[in-house]
């Protein structure tokens, strides 16, 4: 199905959404808020803001959500798929971005591809990879499926779904076993090793192989490429990240390139490829609970000196909810009110029919979309904004740390507004007079609080082809690597010595039983985009609709044939879908994507099980079993 | 900042009796851009090794036997190129009167200046002059494969193979007059390895491959270049950050194309950032 633009306000009367005048849908945004705010303490409010929109926005969101209403509350669509990359990352280096460029990636000896379906999921990325395997790099895929990243690899490496800890220890004690570890960069740039050193000793290959499926022979491959590289490169996405322990995935995958000194020089980096267009910069305007503009930590008080004096108002020195905690927030009823930006939670959080309820007992639900989506459908207003990439002028910030300059290049549909016009008008109404002369007045803003983007002026951005951050000087550029200090020879510069992580293996929580014995995971594929919400707008000679994938083996041990409409079932919920024979798959394991959750709502069935640290749910490991469909009677 | 190139010298050479000077390794045509001489190019691509098709870029070199194209010889230190010599210009007329004579040049940017420049006549051949003129191929709903106008450049088949693209969806086939791009026996785009990504369209430099959108308003007549605006902007789909140029007529975008010296994409796109915007 395809979706209409939006293009009136809408807010509810007697129940139902009725087109209203900008003035009035406002002045209910407005009003809502100020009368939970009132009741309950700004503590009450939260907003989810748009990966999809531009930096701009996400600094007037954040700005919104802690000046206007004064609380941390504040998170974004971040948090289901590369909160914990960046959780990983900035334990370890304190910077949360990817360490690399995409031009390394073609300029590097060894490509490691960790989970990761670079081929059809960022197809523009894989071109790079695939630069770097026509000048002589080896490749190496680590997934459960032989995607079309594996078809490219000289090795393919198919674990078991969730035994990512064990390979990358099983890697780890062969190194070190081999003598191939870096002694002076662990000696003089790292801490923990001797820690971590035991940890790994019992994952022997022959341990790893019983536990991840993948023979001995090829996990010392990869270990020995790997270390014996002058460069290489250790790239993931949600394969590692959709998981209930991802943050230790991401430190079990950081320990390696620890390890072995592949991190803070040119071609060697670790790249966890971002899913969406701004989740990269959404985070680093501060639209996450714990950090300001340009990922400045929240609990210093230095900094927050120095953003009360610019914004002219204390910020709350704690942490806010995250989105995971907001939805349980939502449940307990300490969270009334809340502001969706561009973000269709209903349809792409994990276990969708309890989103669903939370957000129904929610007192005042303002949505800000470009689309009628599910989420909108249940708000009490609803505010129709222009496509940031091609409506609104500003800036995206890519996987690769590049902030890039977006341009107007259409008028917004009938009443359409700009985001940051909209937010301006209700900041208005609760008694801050904001403007802004347009986007790049708000990013001036930014450079002046925010160090790491202080030296890119717009025009800078435009005659460069964009910037990478950090960019702290307006007359310099920094190297296109991150963390270079870890290899000076002045301790001083060096700075922090980066942490290795003791990690424990846990598999996923979802059991597989008699009853449930099917692993679910699920992913993209090359024409379609998340909850289908944009990738339905064009008609592309792929697409097949929704199926569930299974191997020939398990098609023709449950009897089953392709196209055969079936039931799958797990413990959550339940769906039928058509199947699709895949011989890329291996017995055990089926495939679903979600982006067609009109016609199959897949993440009925995956699990809100969530990683402590960043809160991230498990998208990728659900156990379900799949039936022929009886006729009835 | 990148550690990997060594230096390059600069070298001097001579253009119509003009000095300029140029890293090694550049080609004459980087040469004769220096110089600021207008070279007519078809074959030659800016993010493709230059595969020497066309012929029409030819350049006389001094000292040399035969006429050199300027796409890809490389220029060397001393030497003299005459881009505007009596045997180049003939060359170029040679070369524009055969194709114009068998192909559909209408959509190539500027082939009728060129023919008039060159004063190339391409009916001296008579009106029973072979052809390729054949009906376009419409097999999706994303772009269209018009042979009639297809110069065997090849530009398509590198940058969907190993130069960019790597999906290997078509190839060359066929002799002599009757070689002809085509996918696996000549199979429908969507039985084809194709998977949409435009890359061919981008490169083609007559207008053989075109967006369906933009060949269906060249068939309504609605097709205005002069009403079109450029603007590059970012793709809303993942997280790589690839750049796109919208073309927009009457506020609806009508072509998607991508900077060619952009680092993230190189100039090419996938599926989604080349043909996703119908949501706007």
């Amino acid at each position: 199905m395809s979706y209409d633009r939006l293009t009136h306000p809408l807010v509810r009367e007697n129940g139902v959404l009725r087109q209203a005048s900008w003035e009035e849908a406002l002045e209910r945004a407005a009003e809502g808020f100020r009368r939970n705010v009132a009741e309950h303490g700004p503590d009450c409010f939260a907003m989810l803001s748009c990966a999809r929109s531009t930096n701009e926005m996400n600094y007037v969101g954040q700005k919104f959500t802690r000046v206007v209403i004064g609380t941390n509350n504040v998170d974004s669509c971040n948090r289901t798929c590369h909160a914990p990359s960046v959780a990983g990352l900035s334990a370890v280096f304190g910077s949360g971005g990817g360490t690399s460029s995409y031009q390394e990636v073609e300029d590097t000896d060894v490509i490691v591809m960790w989970g990761s379906a670079a081929r059809n999921a960022h197809p523009i990325f894989f071109q790079h990879v695939l630069k770097g395997i026509r000048k002589g790099a080896r490749m190496f895929a680590v997934d459960p499926r032989r995607t079309g990243t594996a078809q490219w690899a000289d090795l393919w490496l198919g674990l078991n779904v969730g035994t990512d800890i064990p390979l990358a220890h099983a890697v780890a004690r062969e190194i070190i076993h081999a003598g191939l570890h870096n002694e002076a960069f662990i000696e003089r740039a790292t801490s923990g090793f001797e820690e971590f050193k035991e940890s790994v000793e019992p994952w022997t290959l022959s341990v790893a192989e019983q536990v991840t499926g993948v023979p001995a022979a090829a996990i010392r491959e990869l270990a020995h490429s790997y270390a014996r590289a002058d460069r290489a490169q250790l790239c993931w996405t949600l394969g590692i990240t959709e998981h209930h322990n991802a943050t230790d995935n991401v430190r079990a995958l950081i320990n390696l390139s620890l390890l072995t000194g592949h991190v803070g020089r040119y071609g060697s980096g670790l790249s966890p490829l971002r899913g969406q267009n701004n989740v990269q910069g959404g985070g680093d305007m501060g639209a996450i609970p714990n950090r300001l503009p340009g990922f400045q930590d929240i609990l210093d008080p230095g900094i927050r000196a120095r953003f009360e004096s610019a914004w002219g108002r204390p910020i709350q020195p704690r942490y806010g909810h995250n989105l995971t905690e907001m939805l349980e927030a939502m449940a307990e009823g300490e969270v009334t009110t809340c502001y969706l930006i561009g973000e269709n939670p209903v349809q792409s959080e994990a276990d969708s029919l309890a989103c669903i309820k939370r957000l129904s007992m929610l007192d005042h639900l303002v949505v800000q979309d470009i689309f009628l989506t599910k989420t909108a459908q249940m708000a009490d207003v609803v505010l129709p904004a222009s496509a940031a990439w091609c409506e609104a002028d500003g800036t995206f910030t890519n996987s690769e740390r590049r902030v890039q300059r977006v341009r107007k290049a259409l008028e917004p549909p009938g009443e359409a507004r700009d985001d940051i016009w909209i937010m301006c008008e209700i900041a208005r109404r609760l008694g801050h007079d904001w403007h802004y002369d347009g986007a790049e007045e708000v990013w001036n803003e930014l450079r002046a609080l925010s160090p790491q983007h202080t030296g890119m002026t717009y025009q800078r951005l435009a005659d460069l082809q964009g910037i990478q951050w950090p960019c702290p000087s307006e007359d310099s550029l920094e190297p296109p690597y991150l963390h270079g200090r870890l290899w000076e020879n002045d301790p001083s510069k060096r700075g922090t010595p980066a942490p290795f992580a003791v990690l424990r293996h846990s598999p996923p929580v979802d059991l597989l039983d008699d009853e449930y014995p099917l692993r679910l995971t699920t992913g993209r594929r090359l024409d379609s985009y998340n909850t289908g919400v944009q990738s339905s707008g064009f008609a592309s000679p792929l697409r097949r609709g929704e199926t569930v994938e299974l191997c020939p083996e398990d098609a023709e041990r449950l009897g089953l044939t392709e196209g055969e409409e079936v039931r799958i079932t797990s413990r959550r919920g339940s769906v039928t879908a058509p199947v699709y024979i895949d011989p890329a798959l291996r017995p055990g394991l089926v495939f679903m994507t979600f982006h067609f959750p009109d016609e199959v709502d897949t993440n009925s069935l995956t699990i809100e099980a969530t990683d402590p640290i960043s809160g991230t749910a498990e998208f990728k490991a659900a156990a379900v079993r799949v039936e022929k469909l009886v006729k009835a009677g | 900042m990148i550690p990997l190139q060594p230096p390059r010298r600069l070298i001097d050479v001579e253009i119509d009796g003009e000095t300029v000077r140029v890293p090694e390794g550049s080609t004459i045509l980087d040469a004769c851009a220096v110089a600021g001489k207008d070279i007519p190019t078809l074959c030659y691509g800016d993010t493709l090794t230059p595969k020497n098709a066309c012929r029409v870029c030819v350049v006389e070199v001094e000292g040399a036997r035969t006429l050199a194209p300027a796409c890809s010889r490389k220029a060397e230190k001393g030497m003299k190129v005459g881009t505007d010599t009596e045997r180049a210009r003939q060359s170029r007329k040679v070369v524009l009167e055969l194709l114009a004579s068998s192909v559909d040049l209408s959509t190539t940017p500027r082939a009728a200046e060129w023919t008039k420049e060159y004063d190339a006549d391409p009916a001296r051949f008579g009106d029973d002059a072979a052809t390729v003129e054949q009906p376009a191929k419409v097999d999706n709903e994303l772009y269209v494969r018009d042979y009639s106008k297809c110069i065997m450049c090849y530009k398509c088949v590198d940058a969907c193979g190993d130069q960019w693209q790597n999906t290997f969806a078509i190839g060359v086939a066929g002799r002599g007059f009757d070689t002809t791009i085509s996918t696996e026996f000549d199979a429908p785009l969507t039985d084809s390895a194709c998977v949409y990504c435009g890359n061919c369209v981008e490169v083609c430099p007559t207008g053989a491959l075109s967006f369906k959108s933009e060949f269906d308003m060249r068939a309504e007549g609605t097709w205005d270049e002069s009403k079109q605006t450029e603007t590059t902007t970012i793709c809303s789909y993942c997280g790589v950050g690839c750049n796109l140029t919208l073309h927009v007529q009457d506020n609806k975008i009508v072509k998607v194309t991508s900077p060619h010296d952009n680092p993230v994409t190189k100039g090419n796109l996938c599926v989604k950032g080349r043909f996703g915007y119908g949501y706007v």
